[in-house]
């Protein structure tokens, strides 16, 4: 039989590894850290369409992961997609930003970008950014082209 | 022809019962030792003790497979993202892997295996030598004094004992793919950041463990609690417990990804 102290010691030790191995789960390996949803402030967008673009995919500014999306709607007389970003405290953005959806890679996720124009002026907690860009959609593009090239009348397709 | 026939339903109807009344059975097992978890709780000395022989003895075995299973799953799904040209998400695939199902589930498991068993066999052999009819005689109530402290250490070890795990087993794919097969060790780390959440990921996977640990747990009690006082009964009760609590397990990780992660899809 193990004495008392002995058995204290190694539950001690073993509360403390499993601790340790929780903190590390979240400092290391999730982003606790880097931006918790809760904070900062919010800005909402306005977009004729959104792509794939999900709810939590990063805002970027200059590629630096400035926020996050917290919600997207449709709003149901406009029929635009109102999307709510959570940006980071220590960030600012001017009253002229445009806010575009771009893709990182040819296949990668889809995020925000926002490019700080000019102004003076920061834009405030729930203030909206004016000026949007939205999604590249592959098949309009695709279809364009093609309309393009059929108007074009049939001599000209080689 | 008829006899025969009548022989089947009866043999069928008493089979039914039988797992009802077991099932009744479980159930109002499972709400006693749930009433009497504070006072149990209280008593602190005798839960540490299990706490001991369940959750310390088993770190080994949890850490060793977690690094082994980490090892694997970063050789087989380098394998896999070379062809794409995206092993760089290997730290994402791995530590997601493990965050959300392999560490609470694979972790539980081996605790089915290497604790639960033997907690079964201790408390099914108390029943056998009378130990705890003799409990009862002197007024001491033995599912307060075995039964509780018992089922208290699983809830407290698993969830600790997973998070070993996937610990253990991201560190194996770290040693794996950036020391062996030589993926940019900042890019495996910050995109595994990127792309990890700590409440949907790792306190989803932390809340699993715990769920599977009440499973287990009870699991395990009851079935040396009600196990047949004899050295056969003890041992197929051993056996009932790794059974039934592996499959339960199983069972639960299925219903419980679906409420957790449906949303994502």
């Amino acid at each position: 039989m193990i004495n008392r102290a002995k058995i204290d010691l190694a539950v001690g030790f073993f509360v403390a590894i499993g601790i340790l191995a929780l903190v590390f789960l979240a400092l290391k390996v999730g982003n606790l850290v880097n931006f918790s949803m809760s904070e900062g402030y919010r800005l909402e967008t306005r977009f004729d369409n959104i792509g794939g673009l999900k709810v939590r995919a990063p805002v970027k500014s200059a590629g630096v992961v400035v926020g996050r999306i917290e919600a997207i709607q449709l709003d149901s007389e406009t029929y635009e997609a109102v999307i709510d970003l959570r940006i980071a405290p220590e960030y600012r953005f001017t009253k002229d930003t445009i806010a575009s959806i771009l893709t990182s890679g040819l296949l990668g996720e889809q995020y925000i970008s926002l490019e700080s124009g000019g102004e003076a002026e920061y834009m405030k907690n729930g203030e909206r950014v004016m000026k949007t860009q939205s999604a590249m959609i592959l098949e309009k593009l695709i279809g364009q082209f093609l309309f393009n090239k059929a108007a074009e009348g049939p001599g000209t397709v080689k | 022809m008829i006899g025969a026939l009548l022989n089947g339903l009866t043999a069928l109807g008493s089979t039914v019962t039988r797992r009802l009344e077991r099932l009744g059975l479980a159930a109002r097992f499972s709400l006693t030792v749930i009433m009497v978890l504070w006072p149990a709780l209280r008593r602190t000395p005798l839960v540490i003790r299990e706490v001991y022989f369940s959750g310390v003895r088993s770190i080994s075995i949890i850490t060793v497979s977690g690094l082994f299973v980490g090892m694997v799953l970063a050789v087989q799904g380098y394998e896999v993202l070379q062809r794409y040209g995206s092993a760089d998400s290997l730290g994402v695939i791995v530590s997601l892997s493990l965050v959300r199902e392999l560490g609470p589930v694979v972790s539980a498991l081996l605790f089915a295996g290497r604790a639960s068993s033997a907690v079964t066999a201790e408390i099914g052999l108390m029943r056998a030598t009378e130990q705890l009819d003799a409990m009862d005689m002197m007024a001491v109530n033995p599912i307060t004094r075995v039964v509780a402290p018992r089922f208290l250490a699983a809830i407290i070890s698993l969830p600790l004992l997973s998070a070993i795990f996937s610990a253990a087993g991201i560190f194996g794919s770290y040693l794996v793919g950036v020391k062996l097969i030589g993926i940019d060790d900042g890019a495996f780390w910050s995109q595994m950041q990127a792309n990890v959440d700590f409440r949907l990921d790792i306190l989803n996977g932390l809340l699993k463990s715990v769920v599977f640990a009440v499973a287990v747990g009870l699991v395990s009690v009851f079935e040396g609690y009600h196990a047949a006082p004899t050295a056969e009964g003890v041992s197929s009760a051993t056996t009932r417990t790794v059974v039934t609590a592996s499959l339960a397990v199983l069972m639960l990780d299925f219903v419980l990804t679906v409420l957790m992660f449906r949303g994502l899809m």
